[in-house]
């Protein structure tokens, strides 16, 4: 061991780790640590009650997902609002990809800035704010209602937040208000990173524009497109929680609740702990498979992954 | 031929690009309404007549500019703290963040390191699983860091994305300024301070702008760990006012009731309340908004490389 020492090189090496302990200590204490408390999804935890040996209860919640037919048709309603949420994302992945596409054909310069500055913002706001927004244009007393009875279109305002109609799109509505200029900036930016040579080449030969959208630039910007579509694939049933925590209201709380907001519910209602540790344990799991079969695939179509 | 006489004609202009153009510029200026009147909106009823706003009639001009609605506000017990709260978690977790991020990202790129990649891959794969919400509250409250401060920043301190972000940077460059120092007897530290930091500022900006919008915008850790109002952040109080702005209405009105001139107009209504608070908040996004801007391609471009 001494001897070790004795070489200024490993000495270097050994005090540059000591350099990085107290940082890897956080990661340890926050990111692995918390995963001891897996071993709650078996057993009958009931806070503040210390974990008791004899509360042991092997895979009762696990099974219960399935045989109990009031839990498991929770677990199935919730299960498909993740599905409708995510699938409908999923869907309409591409409108960031032709937001960008569509911009960038934009000539004027300060009209182009503008609208992505403007587009972008939301992104940098929260869900609660983005719901204070929402409440302020689509309550019944909001500018929404206003103008529609003003044009009388409608003599009674419309409950667009308190009701569960088109719930889902109307969530998807608001992820796309948030982010697509967002999503959009990754793509100007690739759009951007054509080669200039290329689109002239084409221009002399006589391509049209809609050939230089369809031949050059699309092409160019796939891989981009693949990327995120894996990584969507990877967080399919991850939705968060703050934009459906916010949104909820007991109108709408059976189409809103997806699978965090649903292990949240649990977790906060009398005797869900051990479940709802049980059912986020179980998702973290599916969760590393999905990612690592959406970073096999993303090898085997473009050479490399993703992690 | 005739197309390629004149070489400013960069492609051919017939009437039906000429109406796609339009149309373009068209379909933009919807989209940068739809992201800008929202915004426009609340301000815009935050300063005019609180009762001609409370019946939605306030849509495109403000209606009988008054600021009382902002110095009322003030009087709201803990809105003042929460402010304070937000701001100290935004300037402490950002440093936080920044700092490790430079210092850790630094770190993984010398090869001097004992073990730099096993410690590396350990603090990566944490971008990947999460232990889930009951596990992540039992560690916090092992920790006493439930109803605390610290609470807030410790846990977002350690960001894996932001180290790779460094460390993709870190090693772009040339390694013969690294070499040169140590040569001139510079330690690890050294290096670190006087080399690598001056050099990788820009990606540091942008990582301090995504630290401190995250921090600012959070919400969840609010809901979860902290049950004491002296430590509620401006984002949970927003969200308390949004469900509960009609009690508070009456507590501001009653303790102002003494000048009895308090006139309908200037009166608070749910309205006005939820309307001001929310301008409140979102101020410091958009005040520091234009300066940021122009980080934006430049981070998430190096992500790209790596992300």
């Amino acid at each position: 061991m001494r001897k070790w020492f004795a070489n200024p090189r490993n000495k270097r090496s050994f005090i540059e780790f000591l350099y990085i302990c107290p940082f890897l200590a956080l990661v340890a204490i926050f990111s692995y640590y918390p995963l001891y408390g897996w071993v709650y999804a078996f057993f009958d935890y009931r806070p503040p009650f210390p974990l008791d040996i004899h509360k042991f209860v092997g895979l009762k919640w696990f099974i219960s997902m399935v045989e109990n037919p009031v839990k498991a048709k929770q677990v199935l309603s919730v299960l498909r609002n993740t599905f409708a949420m995510s699938g409908l994302n999923l869907f309409f992945s591409w409108f960031p990809m032709v937001f960008a596409i569509f911009l960038n054909e934009i000539n004027c310069r300060w009209y182009k800035k503008f609208v992505q500055t403007v587009t972008t913002l939301p992104n940098f706001i929260s869900w609660v704010l983005v719901f204070s927004i929402a409440y302020g244009v689509f309550n019944s007393t909001g500018a929404v209602n206003t103008i529609l009875q003003e044009l009388g279109i409608t003599n009674e305002p419309i409950m667009f937040l308190q009701s569960d109609r088109h719930i889902w799109f109307k969530m998807w509505l608001w992820n796309t208000w948030k982010n697509a200029g967002w999503a959009a900036i990754m793509y100007i930016a690739a759009i951007t990173g054509i080669d200039g040579e290329l689109i002239e080449a084409a221009k002399v030969d006589g391509a049209t524009q809609r050939q230089i959208i369809w031949h050059i630039e699309i092409p160019s910007i796939l891989p981009t497109y693949f990327v995120l579509v894996m990584l969507q694939l990877a967080n399919f049933l991850s939705n968060g929680m703050e934009q459906f925590y916010v949104f909820e209201n007991s109108f709408n709380k059976d189409t809103i609740e997806v699978l965090d907001l649903y292990v949240y519910n649990l977790a906060m209602g009398a005797g869900g702990y051990s479940l709802s540790t049980a059912i986020s344990m179980l998702k973290s799991i599916v969760s590393v498979v999905l990612l690592s079969a959406t970073n096999l695939i993303s090898k085997k179509v473009r050479g490399e992954g993703f992690i | 031929m005739a197309k390629q006489k004149t070489s400013h004609t960069k492609y051919k202009v017939n009437a039906g690009d000429r109406v796609m153009s339009v149309l373009i510029y068209v379909i933009y200026a919807i989209f940068a309404f739809v992201c800008v009147y929202p915004f426009y909106y609340i301000f815009i009823n935050s300063i005019s007549n609180n009762d001609i706003s409370a019946r939605g009639k306030v849509l495109f001009l403000p209606k009988e500019i008054h600021f009382t609605n902002y110095t009322r506000v003030g009087q709201i017990p803990g809105l003042a703290d929460a402010f304070k709260i937000s701001i100290g978690r935004t300037l402490i977790g950002t440093a936080l963040t920044v700092v490790i991020a430079a210092f850790l990202g630094y770190m993984f790129t010398r090869d001097t390191l004992w073990k730099r990649k096993l410690w590396f891959r350990l603090v990566a794969a944490t971008m990947y699983f999460n232990a889930g919400i009951i596990p992540w509250f039992i560690t916090m409250k092992n920790l006493h860091l439930t109803n605390n401060f610290w609470g807030y920043v410790l846990p977002m301190a350690v960001q894996p994305f932001y180290i790779i972000l460094c460390k993709t940077f870190v090693e772009s460059v040339p390694h013969e300024l690294q070499d040169a120092a140590e040569i001139d007897g510079a330690g690890t530290l050294k290096v670190f301070f006087y080399i690598i930091v001056p050099v990788i500022k820009p990606i540091l900006a942008t990582i301090a702008i995504f630290a401190a919008v995250a921090q600012w915008n959070a919400f969840q850790d609010t809901l979860l760990l902290v049950t004491d109002p002296k430590l509620y952040t401006l984002q949970f109080v927003l969200y308390q006012y949004i469900n509960q702005a009609s009690s508070l209405k009456s507590l501001v009105n009653n303790a102002t009731s003494g000048n009895l001139a308090a006139s309908l107009a200037h009166a608070q209504t749910a309205t006005s309340i939820r309307m001001t608070v929310s301008v409140v908040v979102v101020t410091p996004i958009m005040l520091v908004y234009p300066f940021f801007q122009r980080y934006f391609t430049k981070g998430i471009m190096i992500g790209a490389v790596k992300g």
